[in-house]
C-alpha cells in the first residue's frame, strides 16, 4: 500500500530545464520526509505539483490516498501548505488571515472564528492576534503561516523551507512545532537547505539534485555511505607533519589525506574516543605538538557534498584536492 | 494500488455546499478580505480619487472655454458634457486597482495559499472585482459630489439618473476584469498598474469622452463611435440630460441606442476576460 505521499516518475520541464526528471517518493503515514537539496534542484517543483499546483508533464500522484491529478479539490481538503514565503495578508490581523483561511477551507463563520482562537493560542501569537501581520516580526509571519496551514489539521503537511531566514531562536521553536505535529501523527514533507534540520526532524531523507533523487534513506544509513567517523589532527609546525602522519598510519583504517597550509591531516579509525585518547599519547611521546585534534563523524553535509559532486568544485577553489573534509571547511566556517 | 486510492476517496468528507452557493460564499470571502485592506490603505483610495478631480478642474478651466460640444463654445456647457466623460475614466482605473492586487498577491505568495485551499476557482478574481467595484462606487460619489460643487447638473429624473450610475459599475466591473487578467500575467504590481493604465489614455482620448466626437476626423470618428467607452458615456449623457444645445447624435448603432450597447459591451468584457483570467488563475505561478 502507498505511503501518505506517494509519487511515481514525476517530470516536469520549463523550457529546457527538467525541473523534475523522474522523482520517486514514498512517505509512510505518520513519518517525515526531509526532501534536502541545493537552490534549483527541483525541491519546490515536487512541492508544488504534490499540493496540485503544479501539472507534471508526466508520472502520478497519490496524496492521503487521493490521486492528485484526477482529484485536486479533493486533495486540497486534506492537505496543508506552508511555502516559502509566509504567505499571509499583512494588512490583516493575524486573527482575520486564520478565519478567512478557515472559511475558505468552507468552515462555518463561528467554527473559522473559533479554530483561529485555538490556533493563535497554540503557536502563541495571541497578545498580537489583533494586530496587522504588517507589525509582526519574520518568526511570527512564519509561525502564522504555519497557522494558516493548519487551520483543518490536514492529515498531509508540506513545508517548503519553513525555516529559510529565521533566526536559529525562531528556528528552534519552529522545529518544535513541527515535532509536536508529526507526534500528533501528521504525515509531513518538509524541504531544506540545511542539513541539520533534515537530520534533526526527518525520519527518512531523500537528496535530490537536477530533478532527480540521487539518494535516500535514513539520516544513519546516508552517513554509513560516507564512511564512519575520522581523527582530525591540526599540527604546529609544517616539518612535524611527516612524524604526525607515522603515528596515524598505525592507527588508520584507510588513507591519511592532509590539507598542506592549514597543516590538518585526516584518517579514517574505528574505537571512538579511547582510540583517541591514545592517538594524543601517541603524538605526544613523538613529541608531536599539536594545535588541535578531533574525533569527527560525518555530517549530512559530508554526504551532501559527497553525493552531488559539489565537493570537487570547492576542492578546486581551496587548491587543496584529495579529500572531502578538507573541502568541507570554509562551508563550516560560513555557518 | 488504485483500488485502495478509490475507497481512501470515498471516505473523505465531501462539502455539502452546492458549487454556486460555495462560489458565492468564497467570493465574498475574498472579497471581504480586500475591502479590509482598502480601508487600511486609505491613501491608495485618495490618489484614486486626485486625478479625476484634477482631470475636472483642468478641462473644465483650462480647457473649457475653447471646446466645441454640439453648437457651441461655452464653459457651462462644456462643464456639463464633460462629466459623463470623466465619471466613464474614472471607472475605467479600477483596471489598475485591480490588476495590482492580484500581482500582489502573486508576488507574496497569497495566490500559492488561495490556490492550494480547497475553495472555489474563480473566487480569488470574483472577491477582488467585487472589491473594486465598491471602491468605484464610493469614488463616484466623491467625484459627483465635487462636480455639483463646481456647477455640474442633471435634467432628468432620478431613475434616468441612477440608471447612468448602474451602466458606469458596470462598465468599471467589466473593466476591473481586464485588470485581473494583466495583474495575473505581469506578475508585479508595479508592472501591473502602468499596464493597466497606459493603453487606458488612448482608449478614453478616442473616445467622445472629452470632446464631441462630431468634430474629429472621419477615420478616428468611426473609432469613437464604436468604442465601448463611447457607448456608455453617450448613455449617461442622455440620462443626465447633459447633452449640449445643438448635439447631433451620430448615425453608429452603439451611438443611437447607446444603454442597450453600453450593457452589451460591459457584459461582452466581462465574460471574455473573466473566461480568460480564471483560466490562467489555474496555472499561475509566483
Amino acid at each position: 500500500m502507498p505511503g501518505a505521499i506517494y509519487a511515481e516518475g514525476l517530470v516536469k520541464t520549463f523550457g529546457e530545464v527538467r525541473a523534475l526528471d523522474g522523482v520517486d517518493l514514498d512517505v509512510p503515514e505518520g513519518t517525515v520526509l526531509g526532501l534536502l537539496g541545493p537552490n534549483g534542484a527541483g525541491k519546490t517543483t515536487a512541492v508544488r505539483v504534490l499540493t496540485t499546483l503544479l501539472q507534471p508533464d508526466s508520472g502520478r500522484a497519490v496524496v492521503a490516498g487521493i490521486d492528485v491529478l484526477k482529484h485536486p479539490n479533493e486533495v486540497r481538503r486534506s492537505i496543508g501548505l506552508s511555502g516559502q514565503f509566509a504567505a499571509v495578508d499583512e494588512y490583516l490581523t493575524g486573527r482575520e488571515n486564520l478565519q478567512m483561511v478557515g472559511q475558505l477551507y468552507q468552515m462555518s463563520g463561528r467554527d473559522a472564528k473559533k479554530r483561529a482562537v485555538q490556533l493563535l493560542e497554540r503557536f502563541n501569537l495571541s497578545d498580537a492576534a489583533d494586530r496587522t501581520a504588517k507589525t509582526y516580526s519574520g518568526g511570527m509571519r512564519r509561525r502564522l503561516d504555519l497557522a494558516a496551514a493548519l487551520v483543518v489539521s490536514p492529515p498531509v503537511m508540506f513545508m517548503d523551507e519553513p525555516t529559510t531566514g529565521l533566526d536559529p531562536r525562531n528556528r528552534q521553536q519552529l522545529w518544535e512545532v513541527i515535532q509536536e505535529l508529526v507526534a500528533g501523527g501528521t504525515t509531513l514533507l518538509l524541504t531544506t537547505q540545511y542539513l541539520e534540520e533534515a537530520d534533526h526532524l526527518a525520519h527518512d531523507i531523500c537528496v535530490i539534485d537536477h530533478g532527480k533523487v540521487i539518494a535516500r534513506g535514513t539520516s544513519d544509513q546516508l552517513k554509513a555511505r560516507t564512511g564512519g567517523e575520522r581523527v582530525e589532527v591540526v599540527v604546529h609546525q609544517p616539518d612535524q607533519i611527516e612524524p604526525a602522519r607515522a603515528v596515524l598510519a598505525t592507527y588508520g583504517k584507510g588513507e591519511i589525506s592532509l590539507a598542506e597550509h592549514t597543516r590538518k591531516l585526516t584518517v579514517p579509525v574505528t574505537g571512538g574516543a579511547k582510540l583517541l585518547a591514545e592517538v594524543i599519547r601517541d603524538l605526544d611521546s613523538h613529541g608531536v605538538e599539536i594545535d588541535d585534534i578531533g574525533l569527527r563523524r560525518p555530517t549530512l553535509d559530508d554526504v551532501f557534498i559527497s553525493l552531488t559532486g559539489h565537493a570537487a568544485e570547492l576542492e578546486r577553489a581551496n587548491g587543496e584536492g584529495g579529500s572531502t573534509r578538507a573541502a568541507k571547511g570554509p562551508k563550516e566556517d560560513g555557518q | 494500488m488504485t483500488a485502495t486510492t478509490d475507497t481512501a476517496e470515498e471516505l473523505l468528507p465531501r462539502s455539502h455546499r452546492s458549487g454556486i452557493g460555495q462560489s458565492v460564499a468564497d467570493s465574498l470571502v475574498v472579497a471581504r478580505r480586500n475591502l479590509i485592506r482598502m480601508a487600511r490603505i486609505p491613501e491608495m483610495v485618495i490618489f484614486g480619487l486626485i486625478q479625476p478631480i484634477m482631470f475636472v478642474v483642468l478641462f473644465t478651466y483650462v480647457f473649457g472655454g475653447s471646446i466645441k460640444v454640439g453648437s457651441t463654445i461655452s464653459s457651462a456647457d462644456y462643464r456639463e458634457f464633460l462629466m459623463a466623460g470623466i465619471f466613464a475614466q474614472t471607472v475605467t482605473f479600477a483596471t489598475a486597482g485591480a490588476g495590482a492586487g492580484i500581482a500582489d498577491d502573486m508576488h507574496k505568495g497569497l495566490i500559492d495559499r488561495f490556490r492550494s485551499l480547497p475553495m472555489a476557482r474563480g473566487a480569488v478574481l470574483t472577491g477582488r472585482t467585487l472589491a473594486d467595484l465598491v471602491q468605484t462606487a464610493l469614488t463616484l460619489v466623491v467625484l459627483a459630489g465635487v462636480a455639483l460643487i463646481i456647477g455640474w447638473r442633471t435634467h432628468e429624473n432620478l431613475g434616468k439618473v441612477l440608471l447612468g450610475f448602474l451602466l458606469l459599475l458596470l462598465l468599471g466591473y467589466a473593466f476591473s476584469w481586464i485588470g485581473a487578467l494583466i495583474g495575473l500575467v505581469v506578475r508585479t504590481p508595479e508592472a501591473a498598474t502602468s499596464g493597466g493604465l497606459i493603453w487606458l489614455f488612448p482608449l478614453t482620448f478616442i473616445s467622445n469622452a472629452f470632446v464631441d466626437a462630431n468634430q474629429m476626423p472621419t477615420v478616428l470618428r468611426h473609432i469613437a463611435e464604436w468604442n465601448p467607452f463611447s457607448a456608455t458615456v453617450q448613455a449617461c449623457r442622455e440620462l443626465f440630460g447633459n447633452l449640449p444645445p445643438g448635439f447631433v447624435t451620430p448615425d453608429a448603432w452603439p451611438m443611437q441606442h447607446p444603454i442597450l450597447a453600453s450593457v452589451i459591451w460591459s457584459v461582452l468584457i466581462i465574460v471574455v476576460f473573466r473566461t480568460l483570467a480564471v483560466r490562467k488563475y489555474r496555472s499561475a505561478t509566483a
